[in-house]
């Protein structure tokens, strides 16, 4: 089997949240996808809330605080990503980009991610295609074709084996074929020096 | 080993009584603090350059020279000087002038600059930081070593047949140390010239600063001008003491909450977790300081933030008693024992022309 890493980075604010149980469902249905292409993923989650402060800081001071440092290491780590936001003011949320704009540049760079969202009701859906797609393709990721949204009729009980599953079902067998396929992730080193003084100099 | 302070020179409101310094009062203040490190025992004295409010010090050689004449002993530096702003060929002309005036008490360091508008206001463009401050200093450093220069880069006019004036006293240029916080392009071109480097070190956490001293350590003995052990290494700090550490906390805080850069972000205490700041009694700031060298190795040169953040001048003057009478003396003295004989002081204008002395004489032989 081959060993991937999988980041989820959930926004939701309250606790329980139904951003975190689409975030859950989620990651269940990549790590069996994954596993049926022969790929084990070691899964991390990062809820967004719980470095809501240290987000701030970060933007204030410039550098990250050593928990929020750690779940960007992370973020840079990952194979593949699974993202997933309220619906606030008919976009992301603040905190949920927030999380993303302290991020250097390129971290994310050609990591498959997969969209999703909630919502109080499916009028928002299409906060994935105008919000959330574009926001990704910017940070040079691949965002998966399947993005998955759920509003609150989507928990209910009649609907376990619905349309939602069937789209949770789908974008995890995407994200897991484009995980599988790819070399594993390496990170840069930001400190390396990657021209000698003398190449400056003659680039100049 | 030398100790010293640098100012950024910002006019801020004193938080706790909302009275704000006159731009007149705090250059006054300026040179008072710098008076009194030397009276205290201090080493060095760096100052700022800033061309936005809320900072004065848009000249520092002006500053410094006048500093200069009401004081002996002491060195004097900067922190940084834009050498991506700035002509080279005036960062030449100033600081050799300086030189003359002071008596040789003069270094400086050299920094890149992170406030995007101010280049444009220059006719730069802060995308090109890296490259200019390259071509930048290596116009400096002939212009220093060269009576006559030609010269043709990117950025400035060509020069034919210059000869910047005056010359470096005795014909040795002022010590130059390159400051930057995380680029290693810096820590490179430090190395390359055998300059010197300096850690900002406040804003940042430890683990940068040890990366960026680290290149720059192998990459001096790389460039063949010594051992990585041997480089010239300089590190920022910042400090708030009283005798009692509860008193230290309490009463900088709101001064820490309020302060430019990272006022109104992370607390106190998490700042002080998370960067060298240090709050509490002369022997906290002892201990904290003499761990720096667990990361950075040996080094030559620390200074102290100690006059920001609306801090009223009495108060600074206070601290600067502390940083003398209690800090200091024993840091000498701990920083000395540990240091291997091999490893060099920090360059002074006198050591550099005993240096050149013996090249000489080491040609002829």
């Amino acid at each position: 089997m081959k060993q991937r890493k999988l980041v989820v980075i959930s926004a939701g604010l309250s606790q329980p949240s139904s951003t975190r149980l689409l975030a859950d469902q989620l990651s269940a249905a990549a790590a069996t996808a994954a596993g049926k292409l022969g790929v084990t993923l070691d899964v991390q989650v990062v809820e967004v809330r719980d470095l809501a402060h240290e987000i701030t800081d970060h933007m204030l001071t410039g550098f990250p605080p050593a928990v929020l440092k750690q779940a960007q290491d992370e973020v840079a780590a990952a194979d593949g990503l699974i993202v997933v936001t309220p619906v606030f003011s008919a976009g992301y949320s603040g905190l949920f980009k927030s999380f993303f704009d302290v991020l250097d540049q390129d971290t994310l760079r050609d990591k498959p991610v997969l969209l999703a969202a909630t919502a109080g009701t499916a009028r928002h859906s299409l906060v994935l295609e105008h919000a959330l797609r574009p926001l990704f393709a910017y940070l040079r990721t691949v965002p998966l074709p399947t993005a998955v949204f759920a509003a609150s009729d989507d928990w209910g009980a009649n609907s376990v084996e619905g349309p939602l599953r069937a789209r949770i079902d789908r974008a995890a067998a995407e994200l897991a074929r484009e995980v599988e396929r790819r070399e594993p992730a390496t990170v840069a080193d930001p400190f390396a020096l990657t021209e000698s003084f003398e190449d400056m100099l003659k680039s100049l | 080993m030398q100790f010293g302070i640098f100012s950024v020179s910002d006019i801020t409101t004193d938080p706790t009584t909302g009275k704000t310094p006159t731009e007149a009062e705090r250059i006054k203040n300026i040179v008072t603090i710098a008076k009194h490190a030397e009276e205290v025992g201090l080493d060095v004295f760096a100052l700022g350059e800033h061309h936005n409010e809320p900072f004065f010090s848009s000249s520092p050689t002006t500053t410094l020279a006048y500093i200069a004449a009401r004081t002996t002993t002491l060195q004097l530096s900067t922190a940084t000087t834009l050498i991506t702003t700035n002509d080279p060929v005036k960062i030449a002309e100033d600081f050799a002038m300086l030189q003359h005036l002071a008596d040789g008490r003069v270094d400086l360091t050299l920094g890149r600059g992170n406030t995007g508008p101010v280049y444009p206001w220059f006719g730069k463009d802060i995308r090109a930081g890296i490259p200019l401050a390259i071509e930048n200093y290596a116009l400096l450093h002939k212009l220093w070593r060269e009576h006559t220069v030609d010269w043709e880069g990117k950025f400035r006019t060509p020069l034919q047949s210059f000869t910047s004036t005056p010359r470096p006293l005795d014909d040795v240029p002022p010590f130059v140390w390159h400051g930057s916080i995380r680029s290693p392009q810096i820590a490179e071109q430090a190395a390359f010239y055998g300059d010197g480097f300096f850690a900002n070190h406040i804003f940042w956490p430890a683990s940068h600063t040890q990366r960026m001293v680290g290149l720059y350590r192998e990459r001096y003995a790389h460039y063949g001008h010594g051992d990585a052990d041997q480089a010239i290494v300089g590190l920022g700090g910042q400090v708030f003491m009283r005798k009692n550490s509860q008193d230290a906390v309490n009463e900088f805080r709101p001064y820490f909450d309020n302060a430019p850069v990272y006022g109104h972000g992370p607390s106190l205490e998490d700042f002080t977790r998370e960067t060298p700041l240090t709050v509490g009694s002369p022997q906290q700031v002892i201990d904290r300081t003499l761990e720096f060298r667990d990361y950075v190795g040996d080094y030559q040169r620390q200074l102290f933030l100690m006059d920001h953040a609306g801090l009223p001048l009495k108060t600074v003057l206070e601290q600067l008693d502390l940083l003398g009478e209690e800090v200091v003396p024993v840091l000498r003295k701990e920083f000395a024992a540990l240091k291997p004989a091999h490893v060099p002081d920090a360059p002074t204008h006198a050591s550099l022309v005993a240096a050149r002395t013996i090249a000489k004489e080491e040609v002829k032989a």
